[in-house]
């Protein structure tokens, strides 16, 4: 790396944001698939409880989380750009074993390449609420009782845990690549370290056009 | 200020997940309050406002029974009409049966899975009868001398009916003391429902399972309700009754979601501190996860094989019993098969039923005939998962009307075609169908039957409730027999688990060949460094 240089890259909330998504998310996937019968590990009840507590922790967590996005404008991180995109897939597969430099640049208005933005979007806007919706409905789904009105009546909870499940495989596998990427930064800790201590040594940004194309590329889409 | 940096994000990243998992772990405190309610409400022991050992009128010498009820009735003027309407003494009600419409039907005149039917046999199917005299067809069901007040309001535990006698009581030398079982007379106990529930099908627990003698002395761990170490409830503490019309309904004769008795009533649709819990009581029963099994102290009879009976030996029928003295085959009856603590079976039921008329065509095509059918479905708003036992059997039936067959099995004495005494099954269901009014083609064989008896007593303790994991499990859960919806646990799409656990392992595949690559690619870029 030329001319690094340390910098607050990860916010005091947005690490603890991180962190507690990360741990609601272990323990939604550990109690979800004992609910689901894949393993026998608290007991049925127990996991009952505990992902439902979990759940309305995540939720909590992401509705403080969209504020701070909009609030801090960090939301623009996540706006899906092709630049580069090519080269952030050729790098996974082919530059990383020669140690090539990463082809997207880190910096303070663009923590995330090309691959990461569109991947994180999709958990932000697809995965995600799909998850809390149908986790909602599995939650206050009524059977049709009588006489009763219930908007929430529901014939059937297979469509609902059939989609709530599909969720789940997807979060995670992103867990499963999330996990391994961590190595990928510029030596195998430093993502790790980023994330816990917020600072990063990021590359000098001494080629200003450059600088310049990243902003004009993130205010277009904005 | 690097300190504090510190010290926050130690706090964020360290505390705060701790505290969330703390907050996920704590579990609600149980309310007692709701059930220290009723606690207080049922030890009110029952004070009578009249002592019947003071009333003149019962202090002679009665002649016979009637007497005693035209006795009762000059003071309770208005419970003998009251009686000829209850099922109690009708054993008929007006029901409503979908697709039949309006029914007269009871014990009077239904097919059970146990000795097949009271008609024809009236002399000894009446000894639990609340009346005197029905020993045929031409029982007077308008006369209220004709009740029997003592078999339910004595409360001394002496009266006894006579075996074959038609419902009336052993009277004169040989009967208990009249006078300190009328001065007794008051509300009924469980020994007085006993002395006919708990011995239906002809022996103790052979039909219901959670109706027996042990109910009476038995503790909480075999009824929460009734144990006599808990609140030591009797019958009619729940099921009550308004003019002697009696709540609760047995569906092996009943039909029609009418005076049904529920755990609800006292209990509330909502009485657990967990909310999850309480949803379940939309689909399913108290009773499901309540009573985990029934039989808990004596067996109960699972199966009746008819076709084997009227064998002898050496020219007389004898009998088999098992090391508990339960009978395992006898002449009169044939093969049994008994089960104790018996893990019920489960069914959706609404509170409808249907019932195998005398007149119904038998449908050889089925595996089993129907003695009853519970109505219910998933689908349905009104069903709820209830436990049941299934009693299983096989009844002789008319193998050219199709008809099942309806045997005299009683008589007073031999000679006159009853099956128990004469050990002979043409001339039975000869006299049998004759009494009943229906044809007898002279041909018989045996039919495998199914009759569904709800299970409702026998409430354990909270400690041995049925716990989640018994249904919501992949293999041989509880409800593994009940398919027409999706169970968490039970159920899964499978071609999603697979795809998603497809997904999972190319994921680590894919993580791991590519550290691997990296790892060689890393060693051999050293090497390379080091051959410069």
């Amino acid at each position: 790396m030329k001319n690094p240089k340390k910098a607050y890259v990860y916010k005091g909330f947005e690490r603890f944001w991180h962190w507690n998504q990360s741990l609601l998310i272990f323990l939604l996937a550990l109690t979800g698939f004992e609910i689901h019968s894949s393993y026998t590990f608290f007991g049925f009840e127990t996991a009952v409880d505990i992902h439902n507590k979990a759940a309305w922790g995540f939720i909590i967590l992401i509705v403080f989380a969209i504020f701070w996005h909009f609030t801090t404008g960090e939301w623009r991180q996540y706006i899906p750009t092709t630049k580069n995109l090519q080269a952030q897939v050729e790098f996974y597969l082919f530059g990383i074993f020669r140690k090539a430099p990463h082809p997207t640049k880190k910096t303070l208005i663009s923590k995330l390449n090309p691959l990461q933005r569109i991947v994180y979007l999709g958990l932000k806007i697809l995965i995600i609420p799909v998850m809390v919706v149908s986790g909602l409905i599995y939650m206050f789904y009524r059977y049709p009782q009588g006489d009763e009105i219930a908007i929430t009546n529901i014939e059937s909870l297979e469509i609902i845990a059939v989609i709530h499940t599909f969720g789940a495989f997807v979060v995670l596998a992103f867990v499963i690549v999330h996990l391994y990427l961590i190595t990928t930064g510029h030596t195998i800790t430093s993502n790790l370290k980023a994330m816990i201590t917020g600072w990063e040594d990021l590359e000098e940004e001494d080629e200003v056009d450059e600088k310049k194309d990243d902003v004009e590329s993130t205010n277009q889409k904005s | 200020m690097k300190k504090f940096t510190t010290a926050i994000t130690f706090f964020l990243a360290v505390i705060a997940p701790l505290i969330i998992v703390t907050v996920a772990l704590r579990q609600p405190k149980e309310d007692q309050r709701m059930l220290d309610n009723l606690r207080e409400k049922y030890l009110v022991e029952h004070q009578s406002g009249v002592d019947h050992s003071k009333m003149e009128i019962l202090q002679q010498d009665f002649k016979n029974p009637h007497e005693i009820t035209a006795a009762c009735l000059s003071c309770h003027t208005e419970r003998g009409h009251e009686l000829l309407q209850s099922a109690h003494f009708k054993w008929e009600r007006e029901e409503y049966i979908p697709g039949r419409g309006i029914t007269y039907i009871g014990k009077k005149n239904l097919l059970n899975n146990f000795c097949t039917g009271v008609q024809s046999n009236e002399g000894s199917c009446m000894k639990c009868h609340a009346g005197f005299g029905w020993d045929d067809k031409d029982f007077d069901f308008e006369n209220p001398y004709n009740i029997d007040c003592i078999v339910c309001h004595d409360n001394t535990g002496t009266y006894l009916k006579a075996s074959g006698g038609a419902g009336y009581p052993v009277m004169g030398e040989t009967g208990p003391d009249f006078k300190a079982i009328l001065g007794s007379m008051g509300l009924p106990k469980s020994e007085n429902c006993g002395s006919c529930h708990f011995s239906g099908g002809g022996g103790n627990n052979v039909k219901h399972g959670d109706l027996e003698i042990a109910l009476l002395t038995a503790g909480r761990d075999v009824d929460v309700h009734m144990g006599v170490d808990g609140m030591n409830m009797s019958c009619v503490n729940c099921h009550t009754a308004e003019n002697h019309k009696m709540k609760g309904r047995y569906y092996g004769i009943s039909s029609t979601d009418k005076d049904r008795m529920s755990c609800e009533e006292c209990h509330t649709a909502f009485p657990h501190q967990k909310s999850i819990l309480n949803e379940h009581s939309i689909k399913v029963a108290c009773q499901t996860c309540h009573i985990p099994v029934y039989a808990k102290v004596n067996a109960t009879k699972m199966y009746w094989d008819w076709s084997t009976a009227t064998r002898k030996k050496d020219g007389k029928g004898y009998e088999e019993l098992d090391e508990d003295g339960n009978q395992l085959y006898t002449s009169i009856k044939g093969d049994f098969v008994w089960e104790k603590n018996v893990v019920p079976e489960y069914t959706w039921f609404n509170g409808t039923a249907d019932h195998h008329l005398m007149t119904d065509k038998v449908d050889t095509t089925q595996a089993f005939l129907k003695i009853n059918t519970l109505f219910g479905k998933y689908s349905d708003p009104k069903s709820k998962i209830i436990p049941m036992k299934v009693h299983r059997g096989r009844q002789p039936y008319d193998t050219e009307n199709l008809t099942v067959i309806q045997t005299k099995l009683w008589d007073k004495e031999t000679g006159k075609g009853a099956l128990w005494l004469d050990l002979e099954w043409e001339r039975a269901i000869e006299e049998g169908m004759a009494y009943v009014g229906m044809p007898y083609s002279g041909k018989h064989d045996f039919i495998d039957t199914e009759m569904y008896l709800p299970v409702n007593h026998m409430v354990s303790p909270k400690s041995e409730v049925v716990s989640c994991k018994e249904c919501h499990t992949r293999e041989n859960g509880r409800l593994a027999a009940l398919t027409d919806f999706y169970m968490p646990g039970r159920d899964r799409n499978e071609l999603l688990d697979f795809a998603g656990q497809m997904l999972l392992i190319l994921s680590f595949i894919g993580v791991m060949v590519h550290s691997f690559i990296r790892i060689l690619a890393a060693r051999k870029r050293r090497k390379s460094i080091q051959t410069l």
